[in-house]
């Protein structure tokens, strides 16, 4: 079993034993990494080539599916000012549509014309899919699309929500689920009962826009939920919301940390490789570089190797030991979604719709590059040999 | 054309064919008993599913039980909706009849019989081209919509022949049928193109006239959270202290036309950086972390609520006739028409609204907008009929 398998193996048992280790479980793919441990993956397509299924999706939406138990969840949101909301659930196998279900935004739509009310990324623990959307309207539906709970956290919040759109994903902790709600309204994160929607806990959190999604860590074997804020971050107990440690320093508001070899990577206006502490202790700054600035997009930890890919293309190789940049390769296009580091390779999707894919390691090579003419803002994901990538009007299965 | 007595047999006959009334009765009620914080999610989730295993015939019921839903309850009671006729859809049980009889009674709301037409017409292709025609001037925002897309693409078929007599008439019918302001906004414009002129500020019901008071401070956010003088009563003949030692004094202002037909951010914009400068250094400069109020009257024929809507880009305050009935604290994340909304209740005769405007610290060119503009109109969006009653100011002179 290599090193990476190992962590990830070993992520599922500790944080979620109902999932196996093909699924797709939340934003970027177990534990938010965008790592899959899978093989044999395409390269390259065509209208003629290794495009398994394209499913016509009711609405755009940034978020990546999530997969579970042969099922692929997907949000989307459409209408007049994007005020319908849908889950879907299809057939990973063959894309067919096993149900939908449509929700009322009941928080404002308001947002940049860039991004859209499903821009936040669903979780699933396999039994259920855990839909939360921009207009902080939380769904809990079973994987035959009962409905088992719901809230109306701008219901509850009557002044959540920002004028540029709300991103941030939650994240599943056995039977909590994490909800991310920082915003220039009333701010917070709720750790929410997967049963019933109830808060288990509450913390209050800073007013401003923040899309980062809460990163679960095994820190020294303790579970820990790092949530990430402009200038500061804060470890907290996921059971119980309370605060362990905290780290103040450059953390971007759009991107997501990512976690390896006991070393948390931090993107922003640069790039922060800190060494997690022992219990109370913060963290300890090992390096930063400033030339690893990456926009809109979270790095990725493969293989010992920290990846980023910058908002104009450059995609990076570091040394997570030293942060020194072991090389650079510009690719096509302008960058919104996070590198998938898959089947000893990196997969990076272009707004534009190029997906350039590079050989994983200290070496560069540029293996492949395929182009479909949508535009993609949502983070590749792949499981069970399959690749799969959803633009702003349809979901793509790849498979050889 | 089916009639409407057997509309109604149909419902009847499908809402006490198959569910016990009492039970499904019951069932709604568990489910509209949701409250705020996820309170009763676990009964309702109960009575969700026992309410969609009762199948199709609960349809009628269920969507009637819309019309008086918190939000919160309606996005529980239409994914029940979708979920039964789904289900039924599937199984060839799902009948048009009871659906279209709800579609056309127009005393339900308008989203329930959105979505009993969305349901319709999957199982009545024909349902569209009977029933839109006659939604143009539907009480349901969704479903005027729609029949006035109808509309637009038979105008643009007159546009693109040349007839511009008949291109006229039509899009004169759509832009006083339609209420979205993307539709309005495109009416216009081909109105203009055709040599038409409208006037969208009175269209939209924008108010134009003001009496403003300012500046009153705004530093680190002060004045959102204080009560100046003007919130305790309008007083024209008043003299304030103001911002910085200044004496304060209400202003005329009368918002000028947009320099374009459809420029909609711009209808009806109070601009206070053109009646508020910072001249402690000598210079007129632009006011920075200051606060105003802007008061006008209205009259209005009956007693109706009303929405007053607002674009802002800058922290806000809304009150009618004493009452605040919305705030937000945000800038420069940017503006829209009709972005904030507050619901209120208009008095037959005078009503007052009064708005509080502050701008910031901030200095970067895309945050130095002090401005709002605001309307009064109906739930789906069409001007109020108000009469803007105007102020008489002992002085035609600004704060000294």
């Amino acid at each position: 079993m290599n090193k990476q398998l190992a962590v990830s193996t070993a992520f599922l048992l500790f944080f979620a034993p109902i999932l196996a280790a093909a699924d797709v479980p939340q934003f970027r793919g177990t534990g938010g990494a965008g790592v899959a441990d899978e093989k044999n993956l395409p390269t390259q397509w065509s209208d003629q080539e290794n495009i398994r299924w394209k499913v016509a999706l009711p609405g755009r939406g940034l978020s990546n599916p999530v997969i579970a138990d042969g099922r692929a969840y997907v949000t989307a949101a459409s209408g007049f000012e994007q005020k319908r909301l849908h889950v879907l659930c299809l057939d990973v196998k063959t894309g067919k549509q096993l149900w939908e279900r449509q929700f009322w935004a009941t928080g404002t739509t308001l947002c940049n014309p860039k991004t859209n009310m499903a821009a936040p990324t669903p979780a699933t623990d396999g039994e259920r899919v855990y839909a939360l959307f921009a207009t902080a309207d939380l769904v809990c539906l079973d994987k035959h699309g009962d409905l088992v709970w719901y809230r109306s956290l701008a219901g509850d919040h009557p002044t959540i929500g920002n004028n540029v759109g709300m991103a941030a994903s939650p994240t599943l902790w056995k039977d909590i689920l994490i909800v991310p709600m920082e915003n220039v309204g009333e701010s917070f994160v709720a750790g929410i009962d997967a049963n019933t929607g109830a808060n288990r806990w509450r913390v209050e959190r800073p007013r401003g826009i923040n899309w980062t999604t809460p990163l679960v860590i095994d820190n020294g074997g303790k579970a820990e939920v790092i949530l990430s804020t402009p200038g500061r971050f804060t470890a907290h107990n996921p059971a119980t919301g309370k605060e362990v440690w905290r780290w103040d320093g450059e953390c971007g508001s759009a991107p997501s940390p990512v976690a390896g070899d006991g070393m948390l990577f931090v993107p922003g206006g640069k790039l922060t490789a800190l060494k997690l502490g022992n219990g109370a202790a913060s963290p300890e700054v090992v390096w930063q570089n400033n030339k690893l600035a990456t926009g809109y997009t979270s790095p990725t930890f493969y293989r010992g190797l920290v990846y980023t890919v910058s908002g104009r293309g450059v995609v990076s190789c570091t040394d997570p030991a030293t942060g020194k940049v072991l090389w650079s390769e510009r690719v096509d296009g302008t960058f919104s979604a996070s590198p998938l580091a898959a089947d000893g390779k990196i997969y990076v999707a272009s707004e534009e719709g190029v997906v350039s894919v590079l050989q994983a390691g200290r070496e560069a090579r540029i293996l492949a590059t395929s182009s479909l003419p949508e535009t993609f803002l949502a983070s590749p994901v792949a499981s069970d040999g399959a690749l799969f990538l959803r633009s702003d009007k349809h979901l793509y299965c790849m498979r050889k | 054309m089916m009639s409407r007595t057997l509309w109604c047999s149909a419902v009847l006959l499908a809402s006490s064919a198959m569910a016990p009334a009492a039970e499904t009765h019951a069932l709604i009620a568990q489910i509209k008993a949701v409250g705020k914080e996820g309170k009763g999610n676990v009964a309702a989730g109960k009575a969700w599913r026992e309410l969609v295993q009762q199948g199709p015939a609960v349809l009628p019921e269920v969507l009637a039980g819309l019309d008086d839903a918190s939000p919160i309850a309606a996005n529980w009671l239409r994914s029940a909706v979708d979920a039964v006729a789904a289900r039924a859809l599937a199984a060839g049980t799902l009948a048009a009849a009871p659906l279209e009889g709800f579609v056309r009674d127009t005393k339900h709301a308008g989203h329930a019989r959105r979505l009993a037409y969305e349901w319709l017409v999957k199982v009545d292709a024909a349902a569209p081209k009977r029933l839109l025609p006659g939604m143009v001037n539907d009480p349901g925002q969704e479903l005027r919509r729609e029949a006035v897309d109808v509309l637009l693409k038979q105008a643009q078929g007159l546009f693109d022949a040349k007839d511009e007599d008949a291109a006229r008439a039509a899009y004169q019918k759509i832009l006083e049928a339609a209420r979205d302001h993307d539709q309005v906004k495109f009416a216009a414009q081909r109105l203009d193109k055709l040599g038409v002129t409208v006037d969208l500020t009175n269209h939209l019901g924008f108010i134009t006239r003001w009496a403003l008071a300012g500046p009153f401070d705004n530093v680190k956010g002060i004045g959102f959270r204080t009560a100046y003088l003007p919130e305790r009563g309008v007083d024209l003949k008043a003299v304030y202290d103001g911002k910085d030692g200044r004496k304060v004094r209400w202003l005329e202002y009368t918002a000028e036309p947009p320099a374009t037909v459809a420029d909609l951010r711009k209808l009806g914009l109070v601009d206070l950086n053109k009646m508020f400068t910072d001249d402690k250094a000598g210079a007129a400069e632009r006011m920075r972390e200051a606060t105003v109020y802007c008061y006008s009257v209205v009259e209005a024929r009956a007693r109706r609520p009303v929405e007053i809507r607002a674009g802002s880009n800058n922290a806000l305050r809304i009150w009618l006739n004493g009452e605040e009935i919305f705030f937000r604290e945000e800038y420069h994340h940017g503006v829209e028409i009709d972005q904030h909304v507050g619901k209120g209740t208009l008095r037959a005769g005078r009503n007052e609204i009064l708005v509080k405007i502050c701008q910031n610290h901030q200095d970067e060119a895309w945050a130095r907008q002090w401005s709002f503009q605001l309307r009064i109109c109906d739930a789906i969006g069409g001007a109020v009929p108000v009469t803007v009653v105007t102020q008489k100011l002992p002085s035609a002179t600004g704060g000294e």
